[in-house]
């Protein structure tokens, strides 16, 4: 990505073992933000102990992981490509014999009100509860716990943890209890009765619950960035008398914005590929909050499009590598 | 950017994956009968599963029931006296019935799947044309064989309708069931209406709702409408109301677009579900149908439409998922009248709408004869008999009903007052599509938008699934 010297042609080394064979889109939250230390930005390690190795042996060290990558990533995502441009059903006559309709498929998708309506749901999704929910609220509980005991922020992290590893459904199912119209809790905090939340406002209870399923994991993760801030620097910010805000933009945000940067990504991604609208309400009532997943469901399970339904599909994994781009772009400015 | 190198390996991967994909999709050719139907007839082993959509305990428990306790040891028993030792496993479900549908055709997809299935008698066109079910004189092989089935004299041509596809059979129907309107009698009670009501006109239904609206915390109707409930919405709601106008969703081969009738049963909703005598929410909730059935136990629902399988199913008092203790004194039922004296199709006063479940074989089953043997076993008198349990439902054969009949009123009145006057869907691959936008315009009625434009919109939806303005009828 950075300057580096690629391998020479010839030199057996060539797309192995290098720490970063796993390609854009799997950035590690691990290794974000600028070396401290400057110059090489890459480790080449493992590089040197390949040297000695012919093609053949190390492609087959390899192969166990190309197999899977190939059967499990490669595979699907070019036969989803190939039934996109079909108009295979799962049943009828299309079932046994699907005819190629070259691109007809994405001029539906263009023109079908019900996917414009998914996109505009999934981005007011990504927006409303990763970028600014899960984000925000993370970092505020990372900051507010910076100071705090040991034991307390291991109990608190623990906590809000607990959102995060507890299977989608589970939660799911726990939110419907909470919105429920007639037993739900939040009517009978308001001390009311008769909103039916999931149905009036089904958006809005979307983006809180993966609000509040997701934060845990910005929180974790600018919890271990905010450890990178040099002490030395937020007490001189507090000598020469700087706003709680100035300090957050000046001295500690620039420590973290590879973390913020990643994460923004990480988590957009995730929310935009998230089925579990879907088990909170269908993506009804009506069409009100079925993002792009839940409506690639529907087309294919309900409606048994299947042609149909990967177009749409490959679409959106167009949309998450334009992201992935534009999210390497920025990271590559930042030096 | 990267070196090309690190993009090779994935690129060689796609391109062998386009050279296998080449012929690939489609292979699944319907199979003109190319395997040998006598395959392992003489078997002394033999295991078979039979997958329902019947759960114990939950959906359908009643049948999933009686298949593992009943069915499957009585079959193995009457088998092991002709000295063949067979193993019987029931794979249960108890999904929507939209996402079993679609389990099923990607197991069937795959060449895998049940050996013996039960399916809504509405898929059999769809699951035909891809080659996933085969006339049984195809897959039993032996025309003779399955043509003097004893069984099918039992069942009447109506009933057998479902199970068949372009006049062939590809199944046996598991029994029909029909539409009535329930009412609360605790309910009618309360707001002065009699314990033996009968409408006659949708007036009626809504003038009846009228004083049930006066009783705090009481839905006065419900009729099934909008999205989520699937195909639930047709038959609990559009199409007996369509009957009632007397239209039928498809005549001479056209499908029925925006037309008066379709305008009238959309206004129909309006009144029900904008004039406050319905409740909006709950057909736009994920689990909208689950949840009337629970209001309905809980006397919070005065008229509900449904099927048979309500009274058998749902309200049961001991197995159903919302049981009421007293239904039989709780619960009365009428029959659905049209939208006026004498309007409803064929000129009747009263409609309704049936349908109906159907056993079919597996095309790819290892041991073709011996799930004909089962098949036949399921539908035999006495099975068929056993499997009712006391419960109430209109079962395929004559020969049964004649027996239970006398003794369960509700099943009496289904199979005397509304078979006679019931409807079936048409079983065309294109239905279910044209279901889908029939609850489509309802959902858009139910959420605000006049009859008027949600007809417009069905017109275009319909247009398009039918194959062309010249399949569809408007007016």
């Amino acid at each position: 990505m950075a300057a580096t010297t690629s391998p020479a042609p010839g030199d057996p080394a060539r797309g192995l073992g290098t720490s970063e064979a796993s390609g854009p889109g799997a950035p590690s939250p691990q290794s974000p933000g600028p070396r401290r230390r400057g110059g090489q930005g890459r480790n080449r390690g493992p590089a040197q102990d390949v040297a000695g190795l012919g093609i053949g042996r190390a492609l087959g060290f390899v192969a166990p992981a190309l197999l899977l990558i190939g059967a499990f990533l490669v595979f699907p995502a070019v036969w989803t490509i190939y039934i996109g441009i079909t108009n295979y059903r799962l049943t009828g006559v299309e079932a046994v014999s699907p005819s190629i309709v070259g691109l007809s498929n994405y001029t539906k998708a263009l023109n079908d009100a019900l996917f414009h309506n998914a996109l505009w749901l999934t981005l007011l999704f990504v927006l409303g509860s990763a970028i600014i929910g899960q984000n925000i609220l993370g970092f505020a509980l990372a900051w507010t716990m910076r100071k705090a005991r040991p034991a307390v922020r291991r109990t608190v992290e623990g906590l809000v943890l607990l959102a995060w590893i507890l299977p989608s459904t589970v939660v799911a199912y726990l939110w419907i209890a909470f919105f429920d119209r007639d037993t739900g809790t939040l009517n009978s905090i308001l001390g009311q009765q008769g909103t039916a939340w999931l149905i009036e406002y089904p958006m809005v209870c979307l983006v809180l619950f993966n609000t509040w399923r997701g934060t845990a994991f910005s929180m974790m993760l600018y919890s271990s960035a905010l450890q990178a801030v040099p002490p030395s620097q937020l007490e001189s910010a507090r000598m020469v008398g700087a706003s709680g805000w100035q300090t957050l933009r000046d001295v500690v945000f620039p420590h973290i914005r590879g973390h913020v940067l990643t994460n923004t990504l990480l988590i957009s991604l995730w929310t935009a590929n998230d089925f579990s609208p879907f088990l909170l309400t269908k993506g009804g009532p009506n069409h009100e909050s079925e993002t792009v997943p839940v409506y690639i469901y529907n087309v294919a399970l309900q409606g048994g499009e299947l042609g149909y339904s990967s177009a749409i599909s490959f679409l959106l994994l167009i949309a998450n590598l334009l992201v992935a781009l534009l999210y390497l772009r920025l990271l590559r400015r930042r030096s | 950017m990267r070196p090309i190198s690190r993009v090779i390996p994935p690129a060689a991967l796609g391109v062998a994956a386009l050279v296998l994909l080449t012929g690939c999709l489609g292979s699944s050719d319907s199979g003109s009968g190319d395997q040998d139907a006598t395959r392992n007839a003489d078997a002394k082993k033999v295991e078979l599963v039979i997958g329902a959509n019947s759960v114990k305990g939950g959906k359908n428990s009643a049948g999933a029931t009686f298949t593992s306790d009943v069915l499957i040891p009585k079959f193995v028993e009457a088998q092991k006296a002709k000295g063949v030792d067979v193993t019987v496993r029931f794979e249960g479900d108890g999904s929507d019935d939209e996402v079993y549908k679609q389990k099923l055709a990607l197991s069937l997809s795959n060449k895998a799947g049940p050996d013996l299935m039960n399916m809504d008698g509405i898929w059999v066109g769809e699951f035909a044309q891809a080659g996933y079910v085969k006339p049984l004189t195809d897959t039993v092989g032996d025309a003779a064989k399955v043509d003097d089935w004893d069984g099918w004299k039992q069942i009447p041509d109506s009933v057998q309708q479902l199970g068949s596809f372009e006049s062939k059979r590809y199944g046996v129907p598991g029994g029909t069931d029909g539409r009535v309107l329930y009412f609360n009698k605790k309910l009618f009670a309360q707001a002065g209406l009699p314990a033996d009501w009968q409408p006659k006109s949708w007036d009626e239904i809504v003038a009846a709702g009228q004083k049930l609206k006066q009783l705090p915390g009481v839905t006065p109707i419900q009729i099934n409408g909008g999205t989520a409930m699937g195909e639930a919405t047709s038959m609990q709601g559009v199409l007996p109301l369509l009957v009632g106008t007397g239209a039928t969703i498809n005549t001479d081969g056209k499908w029925l677009g925006n037309t008066a009738s379709v305008r009238q049963v959309l206004d129909f909703y309006r009144q029900i579900y904008g004039g406050g005598l319905g409740d909006p929410v709950l057909q736009r909730e994920a689990k909208g149908r689950d949840k009337s059935f629970a209001e309905f136990a809980a006397n919070k629902i005065g008229i509900l439409l449904e099927g048979d399988y309500f009274w058998r199913s749902v309200v049961e008092p001991k197995e159903g998922v919302a049981k009421m203790a007293d239904r039989d004194t709780a619960v009365g039922y009428a029959l659905i009248p049209a939208a006026k004296p004498g309007a409803g199709v064929k000129g009747q006063d009263f409609v309704s709408m049936s349908g109906g479940g159907v056993t079919a074989i597996n095309p790819n089953t290892k041991f073709p004869q011996q799930a004909w043997e089962l098949l036949a076993f399921m539908n035999s008198a006495e099975m068929v008999e056993a499997s009712l349990d006391g419960a109430a439902k209109i079962t395929q054969r004559t020969d049964v009903n004649a027996k239970v009949l006398a003794g369960d009123p509700m099943l009496n009145f289904v199979a005397t007052k509304v078979l006679p006057i019931t409807q079936y869907r048409p079983g065309l691959a294109e239905y279910p599509k044209i279901s889908a936008a029939l609850q489509q315009a309802t959902a858009d009625v139910i959420s605000g938008k006049s009859p008027d434009d949600a007809a417009k919109a069905y017109q275009t939806a319909v247009e398009s699934a039918a194959g062309g303005k010249d399949k569809v009828t408007s007016n």
